[in-house]
């Protein structure tokens, strides 16, 4: 397993482009920490960000692996690439000839993407625990402990689309075309829910089937948490509406993306071992 | 028996192409092999299969007796397809490096590779930078990381400059020195001709001869006559036991033998029946004609 790592690791890392892509990512992830930063001091109004009640424990980890998971844009192109290159460098066909079994290929491209998921979890992991004991209100052991189930949900999410972006990469061969379709998939979803809400179903079962859409299960795992905050409930209040979203990470949300993966992988092994290069 | 690589009733169809058809072969330890056939003839679609790139249709092979998985088994080869791959961003160190982990090695014999393909001054470029002969080398310095049982090489000299393939000729004739046994895809015949003990050929994917070279070029030969008087010489010949086709071209005779005759024996015989030669020479078919011959009976 390390050494199919260290084999990913030598590829990514000689890459200009990779290592550029790799190295911003993880700069922005830092980067959610300048947030805190946000201040206007302008006279009467005086707005502070950190202030607001964002960086507060729990609500940290819901908003901060809502935020930061925009980001893997920018590993999603590391990841097609990777995949689409070996292609039209034909060097998977050395590899191949080099004693490296197809099960292995893929199984060191899966375990690149575990990582890159594992690492980008614990980097914000980390960045919310110094943000939050440096903002939050509430210090309590308990209240930093609780919601963590957001970092699980974080890391499932991304290592879900990343596979997607594997995928793709094996199944179109070309990195500008593969994240093409990417966006094509997104609108594509777009299209059958609007269909669907205008001919077929109710708002509730038009989101309950597009539930079971990949990219549609991946956005479901972290809801947008903005209407959570304190500030914003209490302007709703104020207007006489009551705001009550289910803003949970239910089991078989995670069940949905664990399966897409797992399709996601076994079928970019199967068109690997069915086609010949 | 040391058999390096059995191959038996392989079959590859691309679609209505059948590519490849009921191909068997044994590759033994110790031989230089040549796969000898036209382009397109399945060459490089049988290493395919064998080399765990392209799926058979049919048929078995298996590596070292069958002891081996086919990718651990690929992990003893040493191969180059058609053209190098490699990282193009990568130099030649950090390429050869990734092999060594592929495969499983060490990484302390790449200068002593590097320097045998005389590429070690530049092993800090970059892939992209070599020339098409310098990556061909590098290729072979690649495939012999792990010092290979078998050495498999599809067309080495294919596009490369008259130099460039001096240079691959010489190395793997230092290659084969050294016992390595060595399978060559090509459809030069000298080339086969020049570094190969055995020969497989092929054509429109089925096998037409295996065996030595030798053997294959086991015919007894034939002569080249000139003289002033051609048709007395022809009717001779046509009336000697020893001769089979006769032919006269650019007033030159040539005539194939039956059996064993020398130049001496068949010069005083014609001296003793009145016919004196001006050119006489006794030649053996090379493998281009005995090639060119089998091809042609195929064909029809």
């Amino acid at each position: 397993m390390i050494r199919l790592l260290h084999i990913e690791f030598i590829k990514l890392w000689n890459n200009r482009a990779s290592k550029i892509l790799i190295i911003s990512y993880f700069t922005l992830l830092t980067s959610i920490a300048l947030f805190a930063a946000i201040k206007f001091d302008i006279g009467p109004i005086q707005f502070h960000l950190a202030d607001q009640g964002i960086f507060n424990f729990p609500y940290i980890w819901h908003f901060n692996t809502f935020i930061t998971a925009f980001f893997k844009l920018f590993l999603a192109i590391v990841i097609v690439s990777m995949m689409s290159n070996e292609y039209s460098n034909k060097t998977i066909k050395q590899n191949l000839i080099d004693g490296l079994s197809k099960k292995e290929f893929i199984l060191s491209k899966f375990l690149t993407v575990i990582s890159f998921s594992l690492i980008s979890t614990l980097f914000v992991f980390v960045v919310s625990l110094i943000l939050g004991l440096a903002y939050s209100d509430y210090n309590e052991i308990s209240i930093i402990l609780t919601d963590l189930e957001f970092l699980v949900a974080f890391f499932v999410k991304l290592t879900g689309f990343f596979s997607f972006c594997l995928f793709l990469g094996v199944l179109v061969k070309r990195s500008a075309f593969a994240l093409g379709f990417l966006i094509l998939w997104q609108v594509f979803e777009g299209i059958i829910r609007g269909v669907m809400r205008w001919k077929l179903f109710d708002g509730e079962t038009t989101d309950a089937i597009m539930g079971f859409f990949p990219l549609q299960a991946m956005f479901n795992l972290i809801k947008e948490p903005f209407t959570r905050l304190g500030a914003v409930q209490s302007v709703v209040n104020q207007m006489g509406e009551e705001l009550s979203l289910d803003y949970a990470i239910h089991w078989y949300e995670i069940l949905i993306v664990l399966i897409w993966t797992a399709i996601f992988i076994y079928g970019s092994y199967a068109i690997l071992k069915k086609r010949d290069l | 028996m040391d058999h390096i690589l059995t191959v038996q009733n392989l079959t590859k169809k691309f679609g209505y192409l059948t590519a490849v058809k009921d191909l068997s072969f044994t590759i033994e330890k110790g031989n230089v092999y040549g796969i000898l056939g036209p382009n397109g003839s399945g060459k490089s679609t049988t290493l395919g299969i064998v080399l765990n790139v392209v799926n058979k249709t049919s048929g078995q092979f298996s590596w070292f007796n069958g002891q081996a998985s086919t990718h651990e088994a690929l992990k003893k080869v040493g191969a180059i397809i058609e053209r190098p791959n490699f990282y193009p961003y990568m130099t030649a160190l950090q390429n050869l490096k990734l092999v060594c982990k592929i495969k499983d090695v060490e990484e302390d014999k790449i200068e002593e590779k590097l320097e045998l393909v005389g590429l070690l001054d530049r092993k800090d470029s970059k892939f992209r930078t070599f020339s098409l002969g310098m990556k061909q080398r590098l290729a072979i310095a690649s495939a012999l990381l792990n010092d290979p049982e078998i050495l498999i090489l599809d067309e080495p000299t294919n596009g490369l400059d008259p130099q460039g393939i001096h240079q691959i000729r010489e190395i793997i004739k230092t290659i084969a020195a050294k016992g390595t046994t060595i399978l060559l895809a090509s459809h030069l015949l000298d080339e086969v001709e020049k570094v190969c003990t055995h020969v497989i050929i092929l054509r429109k994917g089925e096998k037409l001869y295996s065996g030595r070279v030798d053997s294959l070029k086991a015919s007894f030969g034939f002569f080249e006559l000139k003289t002033s008087d051609m048709d007395s010489l022809y009717s001779f010949l046509k009336g000697n036991e020893h001769f089979g086709e006769i032919k006269i071209e650019n007033g030159l005779l040539t005539a194939f033998l039956h059996t064993e005759l020398d130049a001496q024996k068949l010069n005083k015989l014609l001296f003793e029946n009145g016919i004196v030669v001006s050119h006489l020479v006794k030649r053996k078919e090379s493998l281009e004609e005995q090639f060119l011959e089998l091809t042609k009976n195929a064909k029809a």
